[in-house]
């Protein structure tokens, strides 16, 4: 995946670029041109009549709703953060999901909008402690990253000091609840809830996890307002998202959409098919195959792909070409997230291999009939059964993918694998080498 | 007041002395984990469900008053 964001990717919005406003320098922007691209950053008032939940109120206005995944209302969570104590901000640049590109890309180029709002959500929440969260295995980025912190400790800009902190690479451990117990010396796996992070997280504390790109909108909404924010998007889903387009598009990349933006113009955006396409993957491994005749005018909201049986997820868009195997591409992908479970909970740790199994004897034996029932009788063993939402991911994914590919599911039931199945992988997959199999 | 059970999926071990002692209300899946046919625990089966509950070698049994939770 290569992390770039054309200049033409906001073509047709006048609203944006928000975010990406800064990229497209030849190098990583200093605090100095952050400041000229975006404005300095005042902490609300002076003070002794400072009122930093001020930032919470137009947070909850501007209706902004969390982009790592699980779309919560963000400024709820820092309301149920606030006022319970001295709290723990923890901001989520672990992206586990393999397709999704935007964290990375925002931490790489445009690092100070995120450390923006990390020190904005610690003063708000009343934070002494605020960690940015990473996988531990990117040490150019952790590197990148003190050196950033750095500059703004010598500007005086965070007062709360924000660690950046490695965490373990798994597909589960970047769960907030993961990152809590990690931070808290324990494993890198979902604990059982309540409490939630937010009622008890960091030792013990109340600690707000938000996702980095979720922090850095708050950056822009303490600058410019909750009106300002909804000038972009839906009512009913206002504001801008990153979205990370891959597959069978002729410029894969991250792109700056607003919500609401039909899925087909954000193929559009990434240059348009690069060949027949029949299905789009949205929402990213825990997200939902739709056939591409249903998945174009579909608003990217999640409110609009839930409609149709999809998910908004963290703003993967991957475009599957004709000649793919949809079944092939989901058999290989349900075995990953089968190993990637943190082996916790029973349903998960015997039900995901089970599926894995049968996902993949659809795709790659077939031929008895067996296979599409098989598989729907593993779904509701499965679903809601978990700690944590990892095997609901994995189940959504394989029910969309017969749904939508249930005429090529009927044939490799009856009669084997269809071409397609010769195709090379589409869906990145880490390989082994580059797992992190310890979770302390 | 009404009262629902919950498993917490990551103590349980799949001992399956809870689908012994309240069958009324939970089985077993292939793999031995429990499934609650629901999470409400009529009047009657207060009782045994505290026994379950008490039973369970890995304390992975919860009964609850019920309320409602977030999402």
């Amino acid at each position: 995946m290569t992390v770039t964001a054309p200049p033409a990717a906001q073509a047709g919005s006048a609203a944006l670029p928000r975010l990406l406003a800064g990229v497209g320098h030849q190098l990583v922007p200093g605090l100095a041109e952050h400041e000229r691209e975006y404005g300095t950053l005042w902490l609300r008032g002076r003070s002794g009549q400072r009122r930093p939940e001020r930032l919470i109120d137009m947070v909850e206005a501007a209706g902004l709703t969390g982009r790592g995944g699980a779309g919560f209302p963000t400024g709820r969570k820092m309301r149920a953060v606030a006022g319970r104590g001295e709290a723990v901000v923890v901001a989520n640049g672990a992206e586990g999901e393999p397709a999704s590109a935007k964290d990375r890309l925002l931490l790489t180029y445009l690092p100070h909008l995120v450390l923006d709002g990390i020190t904005l959500a610690a003063d708000a929440v009343g934070a002494a402690e605020a960690h940015l969260c990473v996988h531990r295995q990117e040490h150019d980025l952790i590197d990148g990253l003190a050196a950033v912190v750095a500059e703004r400790r010598r500007a005086g800009l965070d007062p709360v000091p924000i660690q950046i902190t490695g965490i373990p690479g798994r597909y589960v451990s970047s769960e907030q609840s993961s990152i809590a117990r990690y931070l808290n010396g324990g494993p890198a796996k979902p604990t059982f809830s309540p409490p939630r992070p937010h009622e008890s997280g960091v030792r013990g504390r109340p600690t707000l996890v938000n996702n980095v790109e979720t922090l850095a909108h708050v950056a822009l909404i303490a600058r410019h307002g909750d009106s300002w924010f909804r000038g972009a998007g839906l009512p009913s889903a206002p504001g801008s998202m990153l979205v990370t387009v891959d597959g069978a598009v002729r410029w894969p990349g991250v792109y700056e959409i607003e919500l609401g933006t039909a899925a087909g113009e954000v193929v559009m955006l990434a240059g348009g098919p690069a060949e027949d396409l029949q299905a789009l993957l949205i929402g990213g491994y825990f997200g939902a195959w739709l056939p591409v005749e249903v998945a174009w005018p579909v608003p990217m909201t999640r409110a609009g792909l839930r409609a149709v049986g999809g998910a908004l997820g963290a703003g993967v868009v991957i475009a599957l070409p004709g000649s793919s195997c949809g079944l092939a591409e989901t058999a290989r992908v349900v075995r990953y997230l089968a190993e990637q479970g943190a082996g916790q909970c029973g349903p998960c740790l015997m039900g995901l291999p089970a599926l894995a199994g049968a996902v993949a004897d659809l795709a790659f034996q077939g031929g008895r009939g067996t296979a599409v029932d098989a598989i729907a009788g593993l779904l509701p063993l499965i679903e809601g059964r978990g700690a944590c939402r990892h095997p609901d991911g994995a189940t959504q994914l394989a029910r969309s993918a017969v749904r939508a590919f249930i005429a090529d599911a009927r044939w490799h039931d009856r009669c084997g694998p269809c071409d397609g199945v010769r195709r090379a992988p589409l869906l990145p997959i880490p390989g082994d080498e580059e797992q992190d199999w310890n979770w302390t | 007041m009404s009262h629902q059970l919950r498993v917490n999926p990551i103590a349980c071990n799949g001992h399956g002395v809870c689908a012994e002692l309240l069958p009324e209300i939970i089985e077993l899946d292939p793999w031995g984990y429990p499934i609650l046919r629901s999470a409400m625990v009529p009047p009657a089966l207060v009782v045994h469900a505290r026994r379950a509950v008490a039973t369970c070698p890995t304390l992975a049994l919860l009964l609850e008053r019920a309320q409602n939770r977030r999402p």
